[in-house]
């Protein structure tokens, strides 16, 4: 092999290492070459063509348009660039959703429920809107969490589920409280409040602590029944908690161990009070008809009232 | 080492293969497949026909509408089995057709073949017959005559290849509106994509590979060795007969007849080639069988024009079998179906024929899913109950409004609840979602595991679909 070291008609750089190791200096292959100099005259019209470069203050806005029709009826147009695009395809689903939505806008609550077509159309947009507005709270699903969320699944609705006064809770949003009684009673009434409570909804109670707490719920002296009323069912227009029924929106009374861990669980809310039972307005961040939408779908997660 | 220091050619450069045209009952079959096979394909998408609600066209395949209409048969997504069944059957029936009569899809129903005997057609119909082909080949590119007929049969071919294009474009939409948006820039993309695809390809594959298609590139040629058996039915040349001792002779004074030849030992071929002349793969079918040998049957016309001509009986180029050209007077030649293979693949067929028929026509006229809700998977209600929800979808396929009722067998009476949708009305092609709930005791609850629901509309059809009913494990 070591008479092959002679190439000739190859140019080489002159260098050589070793006595025998030359670098060649052989053209690139035709084709590569010409391949190369294609992707030069392709790159030329890509900037004419397509948005390309910044001059001045502007940019190339290159020759393709993106028009059309948005919801509203209007024509939109922009030079060619992906969110355009992106917007032109939102804008013609929205075209698509705009007779439902027109629908829902105009017709009552109780035949938009009662329509199959409108109603399998609530079922299908609301989960999305639900999933972009509501499940960071109240989970995907609207199961919410006890403690921190109220449930919209089940059949207790703290403001009222009928269509309107779901309609409200989420236009106008919901702020109530319930003020701490750790230092205004004694240790031992609190845990007589929560006995009695607990009791309220079936729970094993100590008797001689459930009397006691009923006093203290109905007398001024624990003053429960001016929230909660006197058979401790709850009011709408405050927000206040029915205390009769198996549901529990704060203390985790279903997810406790024993009796003794569902007897904090309440003394805790007791003596703690409560100031985070916040829910904010979506007016003005949804549409009425949005808004429409998610009261029915809202309505239907938790079978409504 | 590289070919040319070796003195070996890795790639033989190939002879154009100029086939020259013959008359022949085999020829006259191909033709006849032909022009059924054009009509078809190119007249369909224009056939009309009247159905409620829907395109009036024969046989469309309605892409955005999730569905394929064809004839009274409408075919949704879900219907999928039946495409893939449908493609089981066509495999079996390419087998039981070769384990019987060779390549007879190759040589006469394959679109590779329709195509290039309809392109060879336009060469012919322009260029004239095989001698003046091959002279027009040999002329130089500078010659005025060979540019006109050459461009003109290419541009003919075009056209072909851009209607085949067209019309496998226009089966995707209502083809006098496609087409009139097609030609005037209003057309979705994928439409130009696919004319332009096709066009290319098949005036590729008919125009220029030609045979190449069928022996670098289809794979049936390839496995066809793997389903012939000696009993198989091909294009054989009868050796023992054409060539007997002293081989084949070309019918000079004192070799014209049969008894002269047969005294001198030589068989009845006699060269004259037209055999190969006609073979549109370009190949001597007297080498015996070989992978290339498409059966088109060609050959087989082309040896009994000569033999008619020479006065000997026909068949030295014939469809036969291994088996029966080995005997030493080989039986007249019949098809031979009494063999396990064959007789497999036959009930295979059957069966999935008949089941694919008794699927189709026993199609329910809903389509309906129950999802069970799983956030939360159950909830517990203010006294203390447990409901459970489950999502309904029903999908009207029955070319007619229908009402669908819903009701639950194994759960107590008044635990289902289903709002306001007890009953409901649905259109044709449509789906409507309907919201189950279910509610029972939790005593209730902790013995019932599944249930069922049962769907029905007005005409009696009826299914049922278990469901599972979740609860909490009390301690």
């Amino acid at each position: 092999m070591a008479d092959n070291v002679q190439h000739k008609g190859a140019q080489t750089t002159g260098h050589v290492w070793d006595d025998t190791l030359q670098e060649f200096n052989n053209p690139l292959p035709v084709w590569w070459t010409y391949a190369f100099y294609l992707t030069i005259v392709f790159a030329l019209v890509y900037w004419v063509v397509y948005p390309s470069w910044p001059v001045g203050k502007g940019y190339l806005p290159g020759f393709g348009r993106v028009s059309y029709v948005n919801a509203q009826g209007q024509t939109e147009s922009w030079h060619w660039n992906t969110r355009a695009k992106l917007l032109k395809e939102t804008q013609e689903a929205a075209v698509l959703q705009k007779p439902y939505y027109d629908k829902i806008a105009s017709l009552p609550y109780d035949r938009l429920a009662k329509d199959p077509e409108l109603s399998s159309f609530i079922l299908s947009a609301g989960k999305p809107l639900f999933a972009d507005n509501c499940a960071a709270c109240h989970q995907s699903g609207g199961a919410g969490k006890i403690g921190f969320y109220p449930n919209l699944t089940d059949d207790e609705w703290i403001y009222g589920g009928s269509f309107e006064k779901i309609t409200e809770t989420i236009t106008k949003g919901r702020h109530s409280y319930m003020p701490a009684f750790g230092e205004a009673l004694e240790p031992d009434q609190i845990a007589a409040l929560a006995s009695y409570v607990l009791s309220l909804s079936g729970n094993k109670a100590d008797p001689a602590k459930v009397a006691l707490g009923n006093e203290l719920f109905h007398t001024h002296a624990g003053a429960c029944f001016y929230c909660h009323g006197d058979r401790a069912e709850g009011r709408q227009d405050l927000g206040s908690a029915n205390l009769t029924d198996k549901i529990w929106r704060w203390a985790d009374v279903t997810g406790a161990a024993d009796d003794a861990a569902r007897l904090a669980a309440v003394e805790k809310i007791i003596a703690g009070g409560i100031s985070r039972a916040v829910m904010p307005a979506w007016e003005g961040r949804l549409k009425p008809e949005q808004i429409k939408l998610l009261a029915l779908y809202v309505h239907e997660l938790g079978g409504g009232k | 080492m590289n070919d040319a220091q070796s003195g070996q050619e890795l790639y033989f450069k190939r002879a154009p293969v100029v086939p020259r045209s013959i008359r022949g009952p085999f020829r006259n079959f191909k033709t006849a497949v032909l022009l059924l096979g054009f009509a078809v394909y190119f007249l369909l998408p224009w056939l009309p026909w009247d159905r409620p609600g829907a395109p009036s066209q024969a046989v469309m395949f309605d892409i955005p509408g999730r569905r394929y209409l064809i004839f009274d048969l409408t075919v949704y997504p879900q219907d999928i089995f039946w495409l893939s069944l449908l493609l089981f059957i066509a495999a079996v029936l390419l087998f039981f057709i070769t384990a019987m009569a060779g390549r007879a899809f190759c040589g006469y129903f394959c679109f590779q073949t329709l195509w290039t005997d309809a392109f060879l057609w336009i060469e012919h119909l322009i260029q004239g017959e095989r001698p003046a082909r091959l002279k027009l080949l040999r002329q130089p590119w500078s010659d005025r005559g060979k540019l006109l007929k050459v461009g003109l049969t290419r541009l003919l071919w075009l056209l072909l290849a851009f209607w085949t294009a067209m019309t496998f474009v226009l089966y995707f939409g209502h083809a006098p509106t496609l087409l009139l948006e097609f030609f005037t820039g209003q057309a979705p993309a994928a439409a130009y994509i696919a004319a332009l695809a096709l066009t290319a390809s098949t005036f590729l594959a008919a125009g220029v590979l030609r045979e190449h298609v069928c022996v670098f590139i289809c794979p049936y040629g390839r496995f066809q060795s793997a389903m012939y058996d000696p009993e198989t039915l091909t294009v054989h040349y009868d050796r023992a007969r054409g060539e007997r001792e002293n081989g084949r002779i070309v019918p000079r004074a004192g070799m014209r007849g049969l008894a002269e030849r047969q005294q001198a030992g030589h068989g009845d071929c006699t060269d004259c080639g037209l055999c190969v002349q006609v073979c549109p793969v370009g190949i001597d079918i007297r080498d015996g069988l070989q992978y290339k040998c498409i059966s088109c049957g060609l050959c087989v016309d082309a040896c009994n024009t000569i033999m008619d001509k020479m006065g000997y009986p026909r068949g030295l180029v014939r469809y036969d079998s291994e088996v029966n050209l080995a005997r030493a007077v080989p039986l007249k030649p019949r098809v031979d179906w009494k063999r396990l293979k064959v007789i497999g693949y036959g009930v295979a067929l059957v069966l999935m024929t008949a089941y694919l028929i008794y699927d189709i026509v026993h199609r329910q006229s809903f389509e309906h899913s129950i999802q069970q809700v799983r956030q939360p998977l159950y909830v517990v209600l203010s006294d203390g109950s447990i409901r459970n929800r489950y999502q309904i979808r029903l999908t009207n396929i029955s070319g007619n409004e229908e009402v669908y009722s819903v009701s639950a067998r194994g759960l107590p009476p008044g635990a289902l609840d289903l709002g306001n949708f007890q009953e409901v009305r649905v259109k044709n092609g449509k789906s409507v979602i309907i919201q189950a709930s279910v509610k029972l005791e939790p005593g209730t609850a902790a013995r019932t595991g599944n249930f069922e629901f049962v769907i029905s509309n007005r005409r009696g059809e009826t299914v049922t679909d278990t469901a599972r009913f979740f609860t909490r494990h009390v301690q």
